[in-house]
């Protein structure tokens, strides 16, 4: 693969999420070469390793990436306030911002439900760890049988529970429970997060619950097609793991006696940079490599690779 | 002596329901409790605003609703509502106070203070009284509490509230916890008790002794697991104590016995589930769940809750039940 068939890109935010996304982005470059980690400390953990891995390395921002004209996309790893700053520069500058903050300046994008609906915006919004893991679950069951409601309850470990949602934890439950709306299918949505500071660490864990419109329910189909998303998001995110269900239970429900399917998922993290039980951060991470990969390919007009 | 009664039979109340006490219900018995000089009264899901979930469990009738009656039917008494962050939102909050919430009860796991600074800085912009909940805190010494105390104090706590979620603490470790809130922070301090082992009143006076300011009791002892503390329990022995409560003994009792206690699905009671739950050191509120789910797959929820405890499970993770329950299920197949 010439360079001539990469779409150069750049990471703004040199924490945790942005470190981590940087080995992603190495390890499985695709149509991507990664030509800058953006911090604002010198002395950042992120910015060594971005100078140990020879990948460029500024302290100055988002400055140098916006100066740079070869850069096509920029992922935004920093926090909701910064990008809604950054969304408008990267916009001015030409450049496709794929937003992992919660700031919501673009159109929401799951990969396994909705990618090739966004591929020529200028800005997509991952929303949230829990939307990446659930979303694809309400997805899966709205496809078969339509949902009146569906709600996800995320369990994630207190130290892979950074300053940003510890701050504004009530903006995980809105983004997520409208994406359990707008792409999961559901007519209502809501979202539930838990912290558990458990050691050793628990591992990412999701619940999903859906009531559907319909008193009969093909159980089978459903179950077809939630495996079968399984082992798509997989594809980005191996750790990815429906630990039981789907199963099927009638519950007392504000629609009256109504089937209600549940699925209980785990989610392992690569481990790349982070460690493995925040699989809130590394889905987040892989999600916005396989964003940018699918931006990549579109704007060089590389069809999709088929996997065998 | 003095110390300040909250009666939450109509928010710890709520999970013994199942969530289903209906405006009517909620009218007759905060009437009562206003009656009986009862200074606050929680009303709201079980699991705080927003709690209405197929996770605890629907309210069956909004808890907005439900909190208008109660503030509709009393005189005196100040209406409080309980908010889990993670849960519970600023605009549930405010639409709470619409309706008539003078009081903003926020909780969080005893290690995630800092999860709550939005809703208690929100609350205090608006003028409420503002109490700080440390669930779970048996899991915790009480120097780890503390820290997270003062958090939630410098986030604008009036007081802060050391939260025997899973009925684990004997009244000696409430009266240490307490104590060492009182010489440490500022603000008030709080004790909430479930009797899972039989001393929700022991503890009670424990946490006086060493000072608390607040305590809580729901009529008849209406709560999750084994219950509270019974309000009308607390009116009396305190009276005795010659503690000041402005809280009319005999009135209490009737409301009890002829207003609550006709409406309670069973009288909780420390019987072997909820002991276990003290015991494990799980959330008092599994209860239930974990016996739905032990019937369907035809085994003993304690060793459910035991499971759970082991885990280290924490507020909230009702659907760890479930999960728990399939798993052991299909364990005992295998063997």
């Amino acid at each position: 693969m010439g360079e001539e068939n990469k779409v150069k890109v750049a990471i703004v935010g040199s924490g945790n999420i942005g470190t981590d996304l940087m080995y992603k982005l190495l390890k499985e470059p695709g149509h991507m070469e990664l030509m800058m980690l953006a911090g604002i400390d010198p002395d950042s953990e992120g910015l060594k390793r971005a100078r140990g891995e020879g990948v460029g390395a500024t302290h100055e921002g988002i400055e140098k990436i916006l100066g740079d004209e070869e850069i096509g996309i920029v992922f935004d790893a920093t926090s909701a306030k910064a990008h809604v700053r950054h969304a408008r520069m990267l916009r001015e500058a030409g450049k496709v911002a794929v937003d992992l903050t919660p700031a919501a300046r673009g159109p929401y994008v799951v990969p396994t439900a909705n990618l090739t609906e966004h591929l020529d915006k200028d800005n997509v919004n991952l929303m949230t760890c829990g939307a990446q893991a659930t979303v694809p679950m309400a997805h899966a069951v709205s496809q078969v049988a339509p949902l009146r409601y569906a709600e996800m309850v995320s369990t994630i470990s207190s130290l892979s529970a950074g300053a940003g949602t510890r701050q504004n934890i009530d903006e995980f439950t809105f983004t997520t429970s409208q994406g359990l709306e707008q792409i999961g299918g559901a007519r209502e949505g809501k979202a539930i997060i838990i912290l558990n500071p458990a050691d050793p660490p628990l591992i990412m864990r999701n619940t999903v619950y859906a009531v559907t419109e319909n008193e009969e329910i093909d159980e089978g189909a459903i179950a077809d097609s939630v495996h079968e998303v399984v082992a798509e998001v997989q594809k980005t995110v191996p750790g990815y793991q429906l630990k039981n269900g789907p199963t099927f239970d009638v519950r007392t429900t504000p629609w009256g006696e109504r089937p209600v399917v549940m699925m209980f998922l785990e989610v392992e993290g690569a481990g790349d940079f982070l460690p493995k039980y925040s699989g809130n951060l590394d889905i987040m991470t892989a999600s916005a490599r396989k964003v940018g990969e699918a931006i990549a390919r579109h704007r060089l007009g590389v069809e999709e690779e088929v996997v065998a | 002596m003095k110390v300040r009664i909250t009666d939450t039979s109509l928010r710890d109340g709520s999970h013994a329901m199942s969530h289903q006490f209906t405006a009517e219900q909620v009218r007759e018995v905060a009437g009562a409790l206003d009656e009986a000089g009862v200074p606050v009264i929680e009303v709201t899901h079980g699991d705080g605003l927003a709690g209405s979930s197929i996770q605890y469990g629907f309210s069956r009738q909004s808890e907005m609703d439900l909190i208008s009656a109660a503030a509709d039917a009393c005189d005196r008494a100040k209406i409080a509502a309980l908010l889990i962050p993670g849960i519970g939102t600023v605009p549930r909050l405010k639409e709470a106070v619409e309706r008539g919430v003078g009081i903003l009860r926020i909780a969080t796991h005893c290690t995630e203070a800092d999860i709550s600074q939005e809703h208690f800085e929100v609350a205090k912009e608006m003028g409420l009284e503002t109490v700080g909940f440390l669930m779970m805190a048996h899991m915790r010494p009480s120097g780890e509490l503390l820290e997270q105390a003062k958090l939630m104090q410098s986030y604008g706590a009036d007081c802060v509230y050391i939260v025997d979620s899973a009925g684990a603490m004997l009244p000696d470790e409430a009266g240490e916890k307490v104590d060492v809130f009182k010489q440490n922070l500022e603000c008030q301090v709080g004790y909430h008790a479930h009797n899972n082992l039989g001393v929700a009143i022991g503890d009670n006076l424990a946490a006086l002794e060493a000072g608390a300011d607040q305590i809580d009791g729901s009529l008849r002892g209406l709560g999750a697991g084994a219950g509270n503390a019974p309000t009308e329990l607390l009116a009396a022995v305190l009276d005795k104590k010659g503690v000041e409560t402005g809280l009319d003994v005999f009135a209490l009792m009737d409301a009890a016995e002829y207003t609550i206690a006709p409406m309670m699905p069973f009288q909780p009671f420390p019987d072997r589930d909820s002991i276990t739950i003290g015991y494990a050191g799980v959330y008092s509120t599994f209860l239930l769940h974990a016996k739905e789910a032990a019937t369907r797959h035809k085994m003993d929820q304690r060793e459910i809750l035991v499971e759970l405890g082991r885990r280290q499970a924490v507020a909230g993770q009702e659907d760890w039940i479930i999960d728990v329950a399939m798993e052991l299920a299909s364990e005992k197949q295998v063997s």
